[in-house]
């Protein structure tokens, strides 16, 4: 169970797909962070994250944690993005054994979890093939 | 002063069900539900795609080809007889997603199938009183048929979303009627899972009397004949009947195609005549002529005249297109993934 409150507090990188880059040294950070462990500074711009990119590495989970045994087997991939910024996410709509390393995907609002069936529903981005 | 769409964008989740496939568990004959609904198979949500998932990538598209910052929309209205919570609006969930929060008005809608247009006229009548220069009307489904009943063949998951605006008008809406009376054709009772429906008399005294008469008086009233359109999209609740409706009109076969989905899409219910229009937008050429008309059960129907303008060349490819999306890598389904994916598999309480 994950709360009202933890999934409204992160809406920017749920739904917007808000990172931090530092104005210091433009290192980019997503969820974003308070000090850039690189030059140390504290003054972030918003960035929003490219769209699509590849799949650099994936996995196929079968032993699913609660609230996601009905979705397995499923992938959980690291997708290279086209600004160059790396993020985890689910990758979704495909058979896992169809996924391969460079394949390109898009970015998709989607249902990540819910508080049971009369809890708050949280939403947030998969990845989707791109063909 | 002209208002009309400015943006506008359709989803369509990739996942199908065949006719065959439904008709076999049931004992029932596929051809003749082919035949009889002119329906070959429909569009399925993921268990990760609902009301609101799909409003978000509708919204998105519309806001591409609309050009526009999302802080400028002043309000968000989105129909649907799905929406995933009974008490908290979708609207503030999509509003928040596409960046449009905090200033702005938002409710949801409810009126069977013909919310989605409901929501369209009210963004654009506010837009038209000056009271914003943005709004965002949507029509989503991801629409519930009892298994065994002849919805689970129609029973079908899309979005569409229009943004209305007075700048760089794609589509000016000239005439707006809607035809309403209390005819409970179709309904859902609160607490219940499926909707009911009055069989044959959803056709003739619910369907064709509110529609004709919406597509008539609206001719009427804009001093209009089906000559003077290029495309007309009717609400499908199947394949048969939005046919049966132009021919009664008197539109021909090649001025309803276009936006005729439902073959292949099934009845994605608010999303139904939305959906049809921004296939038809797709293509529409400037000058274009579009009728649309929708319609709800309980009873009303909703009809839109719009001119195609020189602007619609420029977006037209700029997000994914509607039939694109139909009939791009369809993934089907068997009837056990599909009960999965609808909830309809009775499990363990957690």
């Amino acid at each position: 169970m994950i709360g009202s409150a933890r999934s409204w507090r992160e809406k920017p990188q749920r739904y917007r797909y808000q990172a931090a880059r530092c104005s210091g040294c433009g290192k980019v950070f997503f969820p974003p962070r308070v000090v850039c462990d690189k030059c140390r500074g504290r003054s972030f711009e918003t960035q929003v994250l490219a769209g699509s990119g590849v799949i650099e590495t994936y996995t196929v989970i079968h032993i699913a944690p609660s609230g996601f045994t009905d979705e397995a087997p499923y992938a959980v991939g690291v997708i290279r993005l086209d600004d160059g910024v790396r993020i985890t996410g689910q990758i979704v709509d495909c058979k896992p054994e169809e996924l391969a390393v460079g394949a390109r995907v898009r970015r998709e609002f989607r249902k990540v979890t819910e508080d049971g069936p009369s809890g708050v529903i949280h939403y947030g981005y998969k990845f989707v093939p791109e063909s | 002063m002209e208002v009309g769409i400015v943006g506008y964008g359709a989803y369509v989740p990739r996942h199908r069900i065949k006719v065959e496939e439904i008709a076999k568990v049931w004992g029932a004959d596929a051809p003749t539900y082919k035949k009889g609904l002119m329906l070959r198979e429909k569009s399925v949500p993921s268990p990760d795609q609902d009301v609101i998932t799909m409003s978000v990538e509708a919204a998105r598209h519309a806001l591409t080809r609309a050009g526009i910052d999302p802080q400028r929309i002043g309000a968000i209205y989105i129909g649907s007889e799905s929406h995933p919570y009974a008490v908290k609006p979708s609207g503030t969930i999509v509003a928040d997603a596409i960046g449009a929060s905090p200033d702005l008005h938002c409710a949801d809608f409810e009126f069977a199938c013909k919310a989605g247009s409901e929501g369209m006229f009210v963004a654009l009548s506010l837009v038209k009183a000056g009271e914003m220069d943005y709004a965002l009307g949507i029509g989503a489904d991801t629409s519930q048929g009892a298994p065994g009943d002849a919805l689970e063949y129609s029973a079908a998951a899309g979005a569409a979303a229009f943004i209305m605006g007075r700048e760089k008008i794609l589509a000016v809406c000239e005439h707006t009627y809607s035809y309403t009376t209390d005819t409970p054709d179709f309904w859902r009772r609160e607490y219940q899972h499926y909707p009911r429906h009055a069989g044959r008399f959803t056709g003739e005294p619910a369907y064709f009397q509110h529609l004709l008469s919406c597509a008539r008086n609206l001719m009427e009233n804009s001093g209009t004949t089906p000559e003077d359109f290029q495309y007309a999209v009717f609400h499908q609740p199947n394949g048969k009947f939005p046919m049966r409706a132009a021919k009664i009109l008197g539109f021909p076969k090649e001025k309803i195609e276009q936006g005729w989905l439902a073959p292949t899409l099934g009845n994605t219910y608010s999303g139904s005549s939305p959906m049809g229009l921004s296939a038809v937008l797709d293509v529409a050429r400037p000058g274009d002529r579009i009728l649309m008309c929708s319609y709800g059960s309980g009873s009303g129907s909703d009809g839109f005249i719009f001119r195609v303008t020189e602007a619609i060349t420029e977006v037209q490819k700029a997000a994914p297109q509607t039939r694109e999306q139909l009939e791009n890598n369809p993934i089907y389904i068997d009837y056990g993934t599909y009960a999965k994916f609808r909830g309809k598999i009775r499990k363990l309480e957690a």
